[in-house]
């Protein structure tokens, strides 16, 4: 879907923008637009300024022409409002459109209790129900494989064309409704009814259908609901001291004033800010259940984050031979390889590599010499070949030094040493032995992912923990949280122990995140404040977490918290910016709405505005521009910087606070000469 | 201006400074309940008070309980001094045989002093027996000082503990505060006025010959103008040093006489007028070194106390520059300050303060609550006028009044961090609690409370016969003195512009209920923050925290007081004291 998005693009982007544009115009119903109370303040001044227009329009009163510019401003600033939501919407809604169709009712082939098959429409499935799916058929709900292999193409949910292996029993055994199975057949037990299936949860969300208000959008809207009422008394107070004072006030200079003075930036705003984070988790290919989720993950105080696959590549690689003394280092070389020709793991093929990139072993014909291939066992936890009369042997330490004393031998004092060394660097010792004697040893290292560290760095610059579970020793473990610059680490970690280390988080006020996959996860995915659940993993994992990764790469949870910082910095910013903008439109409306009785306050008129129905409209236009031209930045939302909090704050003060005090003077005092040069006002 | 203005000043900021640590300390172990020094006298006062009372000295109490405590306390006290002003007449200790109060003065009264407000409708000395000065007033100043301490430390605590459902307990709170914050204090600052002149008697009133007789002239109902030749006069007498002492240190300021600290008796000397003005601030600066002491966050203590420290040194800036300067209408007097006066603009000022001790306290009494004054507010140059009017509207968090000017400042401070907090990426928090909707609704409503009550009763009284008939000035200062009386009495201020006749019904009940309102619809709020802040778990601190340190917060801070406090009265005070000032600059006065 990436791809395909990408080569899209430009098309959605001109049909989100059409359906945005009625949609702006179908959002002016006063039911929907009660549910965002500034602009319902709004959208009531608008009315109540069009009435009094007409009526006054009939009486041959007032000025009309400033007048119905007034309204138009008022009714465009709602307009803004809408437009800013319906373009965050739009998105969503077109990927919504391509997972319906892949919702598309199917056949299922359900299984009786007595053996046989029946067809069934995948809308009558049940939980509970167990179907068949062969190759070149649709899942027809999400449940669990519980017997069979099948490769399976997943791309309607994740957008990644390469198939993926699904199996019965352990981690790689769930199927998500609407996904096609490519080969072979399997047994599936349906896990849910329909209607609640993950694909109608995923249209569901990025169509913000079901999208709630989060806690702290909650927060924030009481607060400005709070600003608009009392910015509402102050105005609707204002009319009797302009009459005490012999200077009675329009009903346009009035909602025009109150109109600037309530925070309309970030209430037009709010909504689109909400759901274009959700959409940027989206883009990321992470399902988040809850927008709450979304916002935990901004507070996040400790990452857990599994060592294989995320801190780690997740196969430790051969990167160095140590020969015993009456042993060259390309014997030991050649022998590794021999031994490891058959051993198809990747550390198997890695000795390989290392032996063919260091001493040219390469294009060896082996068939001559008749090897015999020992594989690895669990028993010996050793692997080996037998040719020409030698017996090679690579495995464990202890392994090896078991095989070798068989025949009397031991293994030499420096290479104790270098096992002991390798260990503690973090690596993981293998030795290699000849008609059990020991020759030497191979150092394979777990290599830490590019550019893992910086981001550990940042992580801890916005005073985030970084933790790092293993099954590894101690020090093992030690060594590459060394290398990787996790600040702690658990090794030896079993399930529950990871569910002991979150609640003990937790209790010391901490909010947690992890990733997880496995069944086993599933209850330290749930007791965590976030949990990444892969969308490889199993259904119990996708259950528990509040989040899917649909690409199932771990590392993407350091994304995930910086959109979550990100969108709440974003709502901070463009609250901060709106309260601030209020000091210049005061500085343009009253001075225009009394100077005509009281010249003197014309004092106040310090940006020098032409006249008092410019002074206004001027300002009415500013206030509803700034939405305009902040709907990108709320799409995109405010870079995030990995900075420490007090940096972070003197930053965005100074850009949205001071700027947003600034702004609107240099803006209203624009917007002025245009007005008269236009002769509008 | 003066060198010796500035000195004066600075030397009264130094002294704040100084003992805002010593004050904290104090503070701080008498509601931790460890031991000070005077424990060896209190402490069985405070046994026998309790089981007198019956009052469980461990039990806790949710906010809740807390609140309703508060109330039912308020409201006996209330109504005590009701009937006390009510029946004086038939009671002990009144000399000059003053009648009993009318209804709708008693309730204003009983109102003020219960809300520590301490407006006063009403001239004292021709008022109020000696037993309602003392039992009902002076009983009332450290009732309503011992409520707001009490309120403010609860709220502290609410910020401090973890995971609780209490914030400690009202009774002792309120026992603690009245004999370990109050008592000894305004014991040793009643006997230090007395040494400078304050008077402490039950004697009736004085009567003295003139040295010179005056000659008045008096229109009598007819019309004829009547001229009367005076010879004596009466002097005014009572227990005023107890009163006084206390009425400054609990921030209250009402006056036992009409003049208020303005009069000889009450404030003879520019010492005795130091002293007062650090026993203003005394426990309101202390306050914020408590707060920090308690929540364990000295340092925001001090960002909060730098930002109340700003927002009143601008006051007294502008103040004193306003006064320094002199009425420019009055081009051919001489208001240079020189040897042999002050200088600026003296109507309405004592002679023994001047222009710099004048301002100074404007500003002190109107940044805290206390209502005490000096001079004559409504004879201020518009703009020094409009310092005051600006200090109570911000919601009296300029070290404000004992107590209430703390909890006043942690809704800004909530405010802030909420607005602000967004910014660095995390849910608000403050002091590692999160701010969530509850909070922010019940800080939203608290700043709701006041503005719209100031503004709606203004608005109507300017606009209705009954509000235009008190206003003694036509035009933009009329407007400053309605406006300041409401924002006065919802800031539990109880200063007046004076010029604003206020003893009518209209006036007298709705600046009571503008009172009420303005203590009790405010406390209820912040209240229901302590108690929810006090359940929440405590996120521990970390880089990725919100900063409620240092300067940054500090601009914060004041930003915020400023453009939520302000913002609101912006239009209004353009058509009061703003205007009023350029037209004085034009040659209009009223």
């Amino acid at each position: 879907m990436t791809t395909a998005q990408a080569k899209n693009a430009s098309i959605t982007d001109r049909k989100i923008l059409k359906t945005a544009i009625v949609d702006s115009f179908r959002k002016l119903d006063p039911r929907l637009q009660i549910k965002k109370p500034v602009m319902f303040v709004v959208e009531v001044g608008a009315v109540i300024t069009g009435v009094v227009l007409v009526l006054e329009a009939f009486q041959h009163k007032g000025n009309f022409w400033f007048g119905l510019q007034i309204t138009l401003w008022l009714w465009f600033t709602v307009l803004f409002a809408n437009f800013a939501e319906a373009m965050a919407e739009g998105r969503g809604k077109a990927q919504a459109e391509t997972l319906r169709k892949a919702r598309a009712e199917t056949q299922a082939r359900k299984l009786r209790p007595d053996g046989k098959t029946e067809l069934l429409p995948s809308s009558k499935l049940r939980s509970g129900d167990v179907v068949l799916v062969a190759a070149g058929e649709f899942v027809p709900g999400d449940g669990e494989v519980i017997e069979g292999v099948a490769s399976v193409d997943e791309s309607a949910i994740t957008g990644e064309s390469a198939p993926v292996i699904r199996e019965s029993g352990g981690d790689r055994s769930a199927v998500t409704g609407g996904t096609r199975v490519l080969s072979d057949e399997i047994k599936v037990r349906i896990t849910s009814n329909p209607g609640e299936t993950f694909l109608d949860r995923m249209i569901g969300l990025v169509e913000g259908a079901s999208r709630q208000k989060t806690p702290n959008e909650i927060a924030l809207n009481i607060l400005l609901a709070g600003l608009t009422i009392i910015f509402l008394l102050a105005v609707v107070t204002l009319q009797p001291f302009a009459i005490y004072s012999g200077s009675p006030q329009t009903v346009f200079a009035l909602v025009s004033l109150l109109v600037c003075l309530i925070p309309t930036t970030i209430g037009g705003l709010l909504s689109a800010i909400g759901i274009a984070g959700m959409d940027r988790l989206i883009q990321r290919n992470v399902i988040a259940m809850s927008g709450r989720a979304v916002e935990a993950a901004g507070d996040v105080d400790v990452l857990l984050l599994d060592k294989t696959g995320t801190i780690t590549l997740g196969n430790r690689e051969a990167t160095a031979f140590y020969a015993c003394p009456s042993i060259t280092e390309a014997e030991l070389a050649s022998a590794a390889q021999l031994a490891s020709f058959a051993d198809e793991t990747p550390e198997g093929r890695s000795i390989v590599v290392l032996a063919k990139e260091k001493y040219g072993l390469r294009g060896r014909e082996l068939a001559p010499h008749n090897p015999l291939f020992i594989p690895f066992s669990a028993q010996t936890r050793m692997s080996g070949v037998d040719m020409d009369g030698k017996e090679i042997r690579k495995g464990a330490p202890e392994a090896i030094a078991r095989y070798v004393a068989e025949k009397g031998q031991i293994v030499p004092e420096e290479m104790q040493q270098h096992i002991e060394r390798i260990a503690k660097s973090g690596g993981t010792p293998l030795l290699v032995a000849q008609n059990f004697r020991v020759m030497g040893a191979i150092e394979l290292t777990d290599i830490v992912k590019g550019g893992i560290r910086e981001r550990f760095d940042h992580l801890r610059a916005m005073g985030i923990r970084t933790m790092m579970i293993t099954g590894d020793n101690p020090l093992t473990a030690a060594a590459i949280a060394r290398q990787a610059g996790v600040d702690d680490f658990l090794a030896e970690a079993k399930p529950e122990d990871k569910m002991a280390l979150i609640r003990n988080e937790q209790a010391k006020g901490k909010l947690v995140a992890m990733t997880g996959d496995g069944t086993n996860d599933a209850p330290a995915l749930a007791q965590a404040d976030v949990g990444v659940a892969m969308n490889t993993g199993t259904q119990a994992a996708k259950e528990a977490g509040n989040m899917v990764d649909l690409d199932s790469n771990p590392t993407k949870l350091i994304e995930i918290v910086e959109i979550g910082k990100q969108l709440l910095i974003t709502r901070g910013s463009l609250t901060t910016f709106s309260v601030a903008n209020d000091v210049a439109k005061y500085f343009a409306i009253i001075p225009a709405m009394f100077a005509g009785t009281f010249p003197l306050l014309n004092t106040l008129n310090i940006m020098k505005l032409r006249t008092a129905d410019s002074a206004i409209l001027s300002a009415v236009i500013f206030n509803a521009l700034i939405i305009i031209a902040l709907i990108p930045l709320a799409l995109r939302g405010v870079k995030y910087r990995p900075l420490g909090a007090a940096a972070l704050l003197r930053r965005n003060l100074f850009i949205y606070g001071l700027g947003g005090v600034i702004a609107p003077f240099a803006g209203i005092k624009l917007i002025d000469i245009l007005l008269s040069w236009l002769h509008l006002a | 201006m003066t060198g010796n203005g500035w000195f004066q000043i600075l030397l009264y900021f130094g002294v704040i400074l100084l003992i805002t640590k010593p004050m904290g300390v104090y503070l701080y172990r008498v509601f931790e309940r460890k031991s000070t020094w005077l424990d060896p006298v209190l402490r069985p006062i405070e046994r026998l008070i309790y089981r007198a009372c019956g009052i469980e000295e461990k039990k806790e109490m949710k906010w809740t309980e807390y609140g309703v405590a508060m109330l039912v306390f308020s409201a006996a006290s209330l109504l005590l001094l009701y009937l006390i002003e009510r029946v004086q007449l038939w009671l002990p200790w009144n000399p000059q045989k003053l009648a009993n109060v009318a209804p709708d003065l008693a309730w204003n009264t009983a109102v003020s002093f219960t809300t520590n407000t301490n407006w006063q409708s009403y001239t004292p000395e021709s008022t109020m027996s000696y037993l309602t000065q003392m039992a009902g007033l002076a009983y009332h100043n450290f009732a309503s000082a011992a409520v707001g301490i009490a309120l403010a430390v609860a709220v502290i605590r609410g910020v401090a503990r973890k995971e609780s459902s209490t914030i400690g307990n009202f009774w002792v709170d309120a026992t603690r505060a009245f004999l370990w914050a109050l008592l000894p204090f305004s014991l040793v600052g009643a006997l230090f006025l007395v040494s400078q002149g304050v008077v402490q008697n039950l004697h009736p009133y004085t009567n003295a010959s003139l040295l010179e007789s005056q000659v008045i002239e008096k229109q009598n109902p007819d019309g004829v103008v009547k001229k009367e030749t005076i010879t004596s006069q009466v002097i005014a007498q009572g227990p005023v040093a107890s009163q006084e002492a206390i009425k400054m240190y609990g921030t209250n300021g009402g006056g036992f006489f009409n003049a208020n600290s303005a009069h000889p008796f009450e404030n003879p000397t520019p010492l005795s007028n130091f002293f007062q003005m650090c026993l203003i601030f005394a426990i309101p600066s202390g306050l914020t070194y408590t707060l920090g002491r308690m929540t364990g966050s000295q340092r925001h203590g001090w960002a909060v106390w730098s930002a109340m420290a700003v927002l009143f040194l601008v006051g007294v800036v502008v103040a004193y520059s306003a006064e320094a300067r002199g009425n420019p209408l009055l081009a051919g007097v001489n208001s240079r300050a020189s040897d042999t006066q002050p200088g600026g603009n003296m109507e309405g000022k004592e002679v023994r303060f001047g222009i710099a001790d004048s301002a100074l306290f404007t500003t002190v009494t109107t940044d805290a609550s206390c209502g005490a004054v000096n001079n004559m507010h409504d004879s201020l140059t518009p703009i020094a006028g409009m310092v005051p009017l600006i200090n109570i509207m911000l919601g009296e968090v300029i070290f404000g009044g004992v107590g209430a000017g703390l909890y006043g400042a942690l809704v800004f401070v909530i405010l802030a961090v909420f607005i602000a907090g967004l910014m660095v990426g995390r849910t608000p928090e403050y002091l590692g609690k999160k701010i969530e909707s509850f909070d922010v609704k019940m800080a939203v409503l608290a700043i709701l409370i006041t503005s719209v009550t100031i503004l709606i009763f203004s608005a109507i009284a300017v606009v209705s016969k009954f509000g235009v008939a008190g206003i003694s000035n036509p035009g933009a200062h009329g407007l400053s003195q309605v406006l300041y009386a409401y924002t006065s009495s919802v800031g539990n201020n109880g200063s007046a512009f004076a010029g604003l006749n206020a003893n009518t019904l209209w006036y007298n009940t709705t600046l009571g209920v503008a009172m009420l309102l303005g203590r009790f619809f405010m406390i209820i709020p912040i209240l229901a923050i302590a108690g929810s802040l006090a359940a929440k778990k405590q996120v521990p601190e970390s880089l990725g925290t919100f900063p409620v340190t240092g300067p940054l917060f500090t601009v914060l801070l004041i930003s915020v007081v400023l453009i939520v406090g302000a913002l609101t009265f912006f239009p209004a005070l353009s058509l009061g004291p703003i205007l009023e000032h350029l037209l004085m600059n034009a040659g209009k006065a009223f």
